[in-house]
C-alpha cells in the first residue's frame, strides 16, 4: 500500500505545532499501525531527521501507554482497540491518514504525539485505593462477594488509563475514567468502607485539575478501547450525592 | 569462592522463614523515617515493596521509565497467580506448591527461597483481595481457581485473562496511598543509568529524566532493583518493547553477580510472527491449555483448513508424548515439542512455524458461553491481531521468548553481592530454577515486594541508623554522572547510518537461532563470534539523532541495546559452560533417547554466579552448590 501520513509535529510544550506530510510506500496490511510508524522513524533517522515521538510499550493493548488521534478517532477508526492493536489491514492503498496527539487542556502536549497524562495519577492518588496495610488482610474467602457484583467490578476495573475518554470528550471530561475506579470499589464490600471519602476526594481533584463537566454525550463510551460503560458515570453521580 | 554466602537460616525447611522473622534485626519507627530507600521499577514487586516500605514508615523514592507506575509490564500477565490455599480440596499445600516449583525448575533453584515463596503465597491472595482486586468468583461468592501447566491441582487465582493488570492496579493503588501520605515520592519517566557505590555499599543512582534529558543524582541508604527480566534480548518477545536489562546490568558491572543468565523461558503459546517489521509477539495465556488441545496434521504439508482435517489424521502430540499431563505440560517441554514437530515438517501455515491450539472439543462439551467466560478477552485479542475467530477455527501458535529465570544473584535476604543492593521479582534469579511454572511469576513478584523484602531489609538498615542522609555531592556521584554523560555523548557522536533498533533486531536473531529453545556447542561458539562482530559494527555505525539533553527515544534504545550486547555474550558463555540440559536450557548434546532433557546433577547442581571483572575481560564463575535437604533430585517426568 502507498499511504500519505499527516502527522502532528510539535517540538516542545511551548512550540507551535503543525502537520507534516510523509509518504509511505510498501506498507504491508499485516503490519500494526505502530510498526508502520517504526518504519517511518527508521527512515527519518537514516535521513538524519527528527523521528516522531510517541508513547508505547506493551504493544498488546493493556498498558495504556499508546494513544493518538487517527483520522478523527482516539486509537483510530476501529472500535474497542488501542492504537497498538490497530492493524494496517483496515486501511487501503492511497489513503491519507491524519495522526494527532490527545487534545485536552489537562493533557498538555510534551512533544509530537506524547502528552502529559499525570493528571490521571493525581486523581488516583487523591483516593483511588482501599486503605489496608500489608499483612492486615483477612482470609480471602472470609469476604463473600456475589459473582455478579464481582464480575461487574471487574468490568469497571479493566480501564487502562489511556485517556481516550478525555480526548474524545468535547468538554475534556474525565468522568468515565473516574467513574470506572469509583464503580469498581463501590461494588465491592471492601471498598464500601471509604466510599464517601473516596468519591469526594477524587471528584474534587478531577475538578481542580481542569477536566470539564459531563454532558452525557457518550463520546467517551463510544471511543473507549476497553468498552467501559456509561452506567459507571451514573453510579459515580449516585455515589457522589450519597457522600454528602 | 567464599564470596557467595546464601544466608539460609538453619533448621527444618518449614520453619526457616518463621524463625528468620523472629530473629531479624528491626528498626524502630522513629529511625525508619530517617532512612531512605530507592526502588527502581513499579511492577508487582517494585510497587509492592514501595507500598510496604512506605507503610512501615521508611522514606521511599520510587522510579519507573513509563509515564505512570500503572504501566509496568506486570500489567500484561494474563493467566493467573498461584497460591497454596487448597480451596478445591484437591490435595494442595505449601509443600506441594514448593515441590511443584522445585521440580518444575528442574532442581536448579534454592530450596529455602522456593519454600518461602510458596509460604507467603496465601497472604498475597488475601492482600490483593482486601485491596479490591476482582478475582474470579464462584456463585457462592468464594474465589475460583483454575489449573496451570506442570501441576495436577487447581491453585491459580485469576481475573479472566487480565490477572496481571488487576494485580498491578492493586499494587498501584497501594502505592498511591503511600504517595498521598508522603511516604513515597514517585519519579516517573526516569531511567536508571548507573548505580552509585560509596565505600562499597549501594548508596544511590544516576537517572536520566526521559522528558528533559536532565541527568539526576539520587541518594539513599539502600537501593532495590525491581526491574524485571531481559526477554527482549531476543528482540521479538512477549515483553513490552521498552523492557530492558540496563539497570540490572549496570549493577552487575558495579559488582553484583549475575546468576544463571542462560535460563530463559520460551513460552509455547504465542501468536506467530506475521511480518518482517514486527516489533513484538503476543502471548496467548497458558490457561488456554486447560481447554485447548495442541495438534498438527499427521501428514507433512497437509494444507487443508484445520476443520477439514478429520480426527484420525490429527496428531495431538503433547497428549501423545505426555499422557499424564497432556496439554498441561510445563512451558519448556511444550515449546520444545512444538519446535520438534515444526522442524520435522509438520508445522502449519505459510511459514510452517505454527501449530493448532484447538477449542472445538471444549466448546462442544461446555458450550461457547463457558469458554467465552473463561477466555473471552484472549479470543478477542487473538482476533484483533490475526482476524481469525477461534470459536470457529483453531488458534495458530508458536513459541516466543517470555521470561528470564536468570537474574541478579541474591541471598536469602534478597540482597545481591553488593551490600545494600537488593533485587526482587523477575530481576533476581532465585525461585524458578531452570524453568518457571505458569502463574508463579505474579506470585513470586508480589511475595518478594510485599512480604519478603520489607522484612529482610531491616536486617541491613538496622546497622545504618547512624548514617546521616547521604549527600549527592560526594565524589562517587560526580564520577558516576561523568561516566554516564560520556557514554551518552559517545552514542551520539558515532553518527553512523543504522538505527539502534536495527542492531537490536539482528542481535535478537542471533540469540534466537543459537541460544533459544535448543542450543549446542557449535552454535553457541558461532554466536559468540557473531555477537562480537555485530557489537563492533554497532559502535562504528550507530546513528542517534539529537542530543542527550532532550527527549530522545532513539538514545534510550541505544543504551539498552549496548547493554544487551554485553549481556548476550554472558548469556552464551553461561549456556556453553553448562554442559547439561535442564529445564529451559536444552543442550542437544545432552538428551535422553526420547529427546528429553538430561541433567547432570553430579557436576551441575549449582547456581552459576558470574562476576564482572572489567571491560573486555572474561567473567569469573562462582558456584553456589545447591543442597537439597528436603527433596530428592529425580528425573523430571511428565509422562
Amino acid at each position: 500500500m502507498k499511504l500519505t501520513l499527516k502527522i502532528w509535529r510539535q517540538k516542545n510544550p511551548k512550540a507551535k505545532g503543525n502537520f507534516e506530510t510523509y509518504i509511505m510506500d510498501n506498507v504491508s496490511p499485516k503490519m500494526a499501525f505502530l510498526e508502520m510508524l517504526d518504519a517511518l522513524n527508521k527512515r527519518l533517522v537514516e535521513e538524519h531527521k527528527d523521528p516522531v515521538a510517541f508513547d508505547h510499550d506493551c504493544r498488546e493493548g493493556i498498558c495504556g501507554s499508546c494513544g493518538m488521534y487517527i483520522n478523527g478517532h482516539p486509537h483510530g477508526p476501529v472500535p474497542a482497540i488501542t492504537t497498538c492493536s490497530l492493524s494496517m489491514r483496515y486501511f487501503k492503498d492511497g489513503d491519507t491518514i491524519w495522526v494527532e496527539p490527545w487534545r485536552a487542556k489537562p493533557f498538555p502536549v510534551i512533544k509530537d504525539l506524547i502528552v502529559d497524562r499525570s493528571a490521571f495519577d493525581k486523581i488516583q492518588i487523591a483516593g483511588g485505593f482501599i486503605s489496608v496495610n500489608t499483612g492486615a488482610a483477612p482470609e480471602a474467602n472470609s469476604i463473600l462477594i456475589q459473582k455478579k457484583k464481582s464480575d461487574d467490578a471487574f468490568d469497571s476495573a479493566i480501564c487502562i488509563g489511556c485517556g481516550a475518554c478525555v480526548a474524545a470528550c468535547k468538554n475534556a471530561s474525565a468522568m468515565l475514567f473516574v467513574s470506572a475506579k469509583i464503580s469498581q470499589f463501590a461494588l465491592l464490600p471492601q471498598g464500601r468502607v471509604e466510599a464517601r471519602e473516596r468519591v469526594r476526594a477524587m471528584v474534587e481533584k478531577m475538578d481542580e485539575l481542569g477536566f470539564g463537566n459531563c454532558s452525557n454525550t457518550g463520546a467517551c463510551e463510544a471511543e473507549c478501547p476497553k468498552e467501559i460503560k456509561l452506567v459507571n458515570i451514573a453510579r459515580l453521580n449516585r455515589e457522589y450525592y450519597k457522600a454528602f | 569462592m567464599e564470596k557467595l554466602i546464601s544466608k539460609i537460616p538453619d533448621g527444618p525447611l518449614a520453619t526457616k522463614w518463621t524463625k528468620y522473622k523472629a530473629s531479624v534485626k528491626l528498626v524502630n519507627p522513629a529511625n525508619k523515617k530517617k532512612l531512605e530507600i530507592i526502588v527502581i521499577g513499579t511492577g508487582l514487586s517494585g510497587a509492592g515493596a514501595s507500598s510496604a516500605l512506605g507503610e512501615l514508615g521508611y522514606s521511599v523514592k520510587t522510579f519507573c521509565y513509563q509515564d505512570s507506575p500503572r504501566r509496568a509490564h506486570s500489567v500484561a500477565a494474563q493467566g493467573g497467580i498461584n497460591a497454596a490455599k487448597n480451596y478445591q480440596n484437591d490435595g494442595d499445600s505449601t509443600y506441594r506448591l514448593f515441590y511443584d516449583m522445585i521440580k518444575g525448575g528442574d532442581f536448579r533453584a534454592r530450596e529455602a527461597n522456593v519454600y518461602r515463596a510458596a509460604e507467603v503465597s496465601n497472604q498475597v491472595i488475601d492482600h490483593y483481595t482486601a485491596l479490591g482486586v476482582p478475582f474470579a468468583r464462584d456463585y457462592g461468592g468464594t474465589l475460583d481457581t483454575r489449573s496451570f501447566g506442570g501441576v495436577q491441582v487447581s491453585r491459580t487465582f485469576y481475573s479472566k485473562g487480565q490477572t496481571g493488570q488487576q494485580c498491578l492496579l492493586g499494587v498501584y493503588s497501594s502505592l498511591n496511598r503511600q504517595i498521598k501520605k508522603g511516604n513515597v515520592t514517585m519519579y516517573p519517566r526516569r531511567e536508571m543509568l548507573d548505580l552509585v557505590l560509596v565505600d562499597g555499599k549501594a548508596r544511590g543512582i544516576i537517572a536520566r529524566n526521559l522528558l528533559t534529558g536532565e541527568i539526576e543524582r539520587h541518594a539513599a541508604h539502600a537501593v532495590v532493583l525491581a526491574t524485571g527480566g531481559y526477554g527482549t534480548i531476543y528482540f521479538l518477545s512477549t515483553l513490552a518493547v521498552n523492557s530492558n536489562a540496563s539497570a540490572a546490568w549496570k549493577a552487575h558491572k558495579k559488582g553484583a553477580f549475575f546468576a544463571n543468565p542462560s535460563f530463559v523461558q520460551i513460552h509455547p503459546t504465542c501468536v506467530p510472527q506475521l511480518n518482517e517489521f514486527q516489533s513484538k509477539l503476543t502471548l496467548m495465556s497458558e490457561s488456554l491449555r486447560n481447554d485447548g488441545r495442541v495438534w498438527v496434521p499427521k501428514t507433512k504439508g497437509d494444507s487443508r483448513p484445520a476443520n477439514d482435517i478429520p480426527e484420525e489424521e490429527r496428531d495431538y502430540f503433547l497428549e501423545r508424548r505426555y499422557p499424564a499431563f497432556g496439554n498441561l505440560v510445563p512451558r519448556d517441554v511444550a515449546s520444545r515439542a512444538t519446535k520438534e514437530r515444526c522442524d520435522a515438517g509438520f508445522g502449519i501455515g505459510d511459514t510452517g512455524l505454527a501449530v493448532n491450539l484447538d477449542f472445538r472439543d471444549s466448546i462442544k462439551k461446555q458450550g461457547k458461553k463457558a469458554i467465552e467466560n473463561k477466555y473471552g478477552n484472549l479470543f478477542d485479542m487473538y482476533k484483533t491481531i490475526t482476524g481469525i475467530d477461534s470459536y470457529e477455527e483453531p488458534m495458530r501458535i508458536y513459541p516466543a521468548g517470555h521470561y528470564t529465570m536468570g537474574g541478579l544473584w541474591v541471598d536469602y535476604e534478597l540482597m545481591t553481592t553488593i551490600p545494600g543492593l537488593y533485587a526482587i521479582g523477575e530481576s533476581n534469579f532465585s525461585d524458578h530454577g531452570a524453568n518457571r511454572l505458569g502463574a508463579s511469576s505474579l506470585m513470586q513478584a508480589s511475595g518478594d515486594g510485599y512480604f519478603i523484602l520489607p522484612n529482610t531489609i531491616s536486617n541491613y538498615l538496622a546497622d545504618e541508623i547512624r548514617v546521616p542522609k547521604i549527600s549527592t555531592n560526594k565524589p562517587e556521584f560526580a564520577e558516576a554522572e561523568k561516566t554516564v554523560i560520556e557514554r551518552l555523548n559517545k552514542f551520539i557522536s558515532i553518527k553512523g547510518r543504522q538505527t539502534a533498533a536495527s542492531f537490536h533486531k539482528r542481535l535478537g536473531k542471533i540469540m534466537w537461532d543459537y541460544c533459544g529453545m535448543v542450543r549446542n556447542e557449535e552454535g553457541l561458539k558461532k554466536a559468540q563470534v557473531l555477537i562480537n562482530v555485530l557489537r563492533e559494527e554497532f559502535w562504528k555505525d550507530l546513528n542517534i539523532p539529537g542530543e542527550y539533553t532532550e527527549l530522545n527515544q532513539e538514545l534510550e534504545k541505544a543504551g539498552r541495546v549496548a547493554d544487551y550486547f554485553e549481556l548476550a555474550e554472558l548469556l552464551v558463555t553461561d549456556a556453553l559452560d553448562r554442559n547439561e540440559s535442564c529445564g529451559a536450557h536444552f543442550r542437544e548434546e545432552y538428551q535422553t533417547p526420547e529427546g528429553e532433557a538430561l541433567r547432570n546433577d553430579e557436576k551441575f547442581a549449582y547456581v552459576a554466579a558470574w562476576e564482572y571483572t572489567g571491560e573486555g575481560k572474561p567473567h569469573i564463575l562462582h558456584k553456589e552448590e545447591l543442597k537439597f535437604e528436603e527433596v530428592e533430585m529425580k528425573v523430571r517426568s511428565y509422562k
